[in-house]
């Protein structure tokens, strides 16, 4: 029998295989390079531009003239080709793609690296640099060796003040930073029925910091739901005595709040052992945990309080955002002191926004502490959303208690 | 294809952060990231590069998906890049901007001679010969082209 990337690749692990491509897209940063490539290549009109997508969530709104001239160029680009655009504001690319865009079954490619995210919804979504994708739109398909899978087993439900990002982080301790390289990881077993899309997201998001060519869920009734609120739906699927390469069993009532201290994703300590930990900054965003339903579980921790250190809180989309606003869970957040920004990625990469400073410290939602990747000089530790609420309100980092 | 320069010795999980920061991403202009990279790793690097293949340690290029991060060693003339392992999305974009990577375990010493033979699949340090793991054929058409970009115009 198949994996699912086996399925939906259609053929074994291990083969190469040349395959059209559903989806395909690019945001502000990489989208340059592909416009670039696609100019060197010769190529004029694109074969196919219904299935393809502009994000720009980068460097948004433009920091620079620079910027702002590269942004102009490929607006422009997008409109004499017919690709559809995602302006400024309107969000990250992952988010804005699981917003009614992909559907169980499809093949996915994103120029960067969290396309990963996107099979929560049961596709094939890996990463691809800028001159694939220019190779990519300009003859719509792509080559694609098929992964052999690593199960990651699911058993029990989440309780106490734990979530899918603490488990994100626990898989990625576990496997190591090179531990599911060139493979997909299937997340299955009792548990993962029990977990949100917008925790699955979060779950398959980080699959790449394992090396993992992508994350992936089964099309279940928590799909269903989700496509269904964009008027979509989905077939249920289920593993049919797959061939693993190895399977690691998480019980899910053993996961605590876990922090990822700089400069490793996958070197993580329980959020107990770092309490007390300075802090100059909190961020909540990102394509792991700018989702409404992370906003919200923000929201509902820092309501009615105020942050003792500087917060910066960005949501994921526009859709977001605009939930956001209509609940009060902004109002909440802004009340409490924090600082909201557009959606966009900037604070996660430097980019944009949110730079930290020379010996600062920041406790962040987002993916990766890299070195140096909010700042030179700066210190990153990951943490899930809850974790950076209690530790806003405490100026620390602090355990957060079960809301 | 065949290579051969002195070694530039970097460690085990050196990410695209570290080859190229975010901050120098605000342009097109390559010879900025050939000026910048490996600067948060050792700013001494980037003047070393010319002709020299980089052998790093397991884990190669892990993190972002950005193409610059393999344009700017190309830029700073690196011949190759040498690692028992590479991140996937690294290893596929050093492929298409026709800079070759070879997966072998070797040791390495600054300024050792390093030559690789991408066809016959081995690399020498100092003469000694070590085998390295094939490429499919696809991906040393694409490199012998000298990327995906002159790949695509030689087949249309």
């Amino acid at each position: 029998m198949s994996t699912l990337s086996e399925r939906i690749l259609g053929a074994p692990a291990g083969r190469y295989v040349d395959r059209e491509v559903d989806v395909a897209f690019a945001h502000d940063g990489t989208g340059v390079l592909t416009r670039e490539a696609l100019r060197e290549m010769g190529v004029e009109s694109l074969p196919h531009p219904d299935r393809l997508r502009l994000i720009f969530d980068h460097i948004v709104p433009a920091n620079t003239g620079t910027t702002a001239t590269l942004q102009a160029e490929l607006r422009e680009y997008a409109r004499v080709s017919g690709i559809a655009l995602s302006d400024a504001g309107g969000g990250i690319c992952h988010q804005v793609m699981s917003e009614g865009l992909v559907r169980p079954g499809m093949v996915v490619v994103g120029a960067d690296s969290h396309t990963c995210t996107l099979g929560a919804l049961g596709a094939f979504a890996t990463g691809v640099g800028a001159t694939d994708m220019a190779a990519i739109w300009a003859s719509g398909a792509t080559w694609f060796r098929v992964p052999e899978t690593i199960a990651v087993n699911l058993a029990g439900r989440l309780d106490g003040a734990a979530e899918a990002k603490d488990l994100a982080l626990a898989y990625v301790a576990e496997l190591g930073m090179e531990g599911a390289t060139y493979q997909a990881l299937e997340f299955v077993g009792d548990g993962a029925a029990g977990i949100s899309m917008s925790g699955r997201l979060t779950l398959c998001n980080m699959a790449v910091e394992t090396g993992a060519k992508t994350g992936i869920f089964y099309p279940d009734e928590v799909t269903a739901r989700h496509l269904g609120e964009y008027g979509l739906t989905a077939s249920p699927l289920t593993p049919e005595d797959c061939c693993y390469e190895r399977t690691l069993d998480l019980d899910l009532a053993d996961v605590v709040p876990l922090v990822a201290v700089p400069h490793r994703v996958d070197t993580v300590r329980e959020a107990e052992a770092l309490a007390g930990t300075h802090l100059d900054q909190v961020f909540v965003g990102t394509c792991t945990n700018g989702r409404y339903e992370d906003l919200e579980r923000f929201a509902r921790i820092v309501r009615g309080k105020k942050v003792a250190v500087r917060t910066l809180v960005v949501p994921a989309s526009r859709p977001v955002l605009a939930r956001a606003i209509a609940t009060g869970v902004l109002a909440d957040i802004v009340e409490a002191g924090c600082m909201v920004a557009p959606p966009g990625c900037g604070p996660c990469l430097g980019a944009h926004a949110g730079v930290l400073g020379e010996g600062e410290v920041c406790l962040s939602t987002a993916n990766r502490n890299f070195k140096n990747r909010m700042g030179v000089g700066g210190e990153i530790y990951l943490s899930s959303v809850a974790t950076a609420a209690a530790s806003a309100l405490a100026g620390v980092i602090a355990v957060p208690e079960v809301v | 294809m065949q290579g051969a320069g002195p070694a530039v010795c970097i460690g085990d999980d050196i990410d695209t952060d570290l080859v190229i920061a975010g901050r120098y991403l605000r342009t097109k202009d390559r010879s900025v990231w050939a000026e910048h990279v490996f600067e948060d790793l050792d700013p001494t690097l980037a003047g070393r590069l010319r002709g020299a293949v980089v052998v790093a340690g397991r884990n190669m290029g892990c993190g972002s998906s950005r193409e610059q991060a393999v344009v700017a060693l190309r830029e700073a003339g690196v011949v190759g890049v040498v690692a028992p392992s590479f991140a996937r999305i690294f290893f596929r974009n050093a492929v298409n901007v026709g800079l070759p990577v070879i997966e072998a375990a070797i040791p390495c010493t600054d300024g050792s001679r390093v030559a690789f033979d991408l066809d016959a699949g081995w690399v020498e340090v100092d003469g000694e010969r070590y085998p390295a793991r094939p490429l499919s054929e696809k991906m040393v058409a694409i490199l012998r082209a000298g990327g995906l970009v002159p790949y695509w115009r030689s087949c249309r």
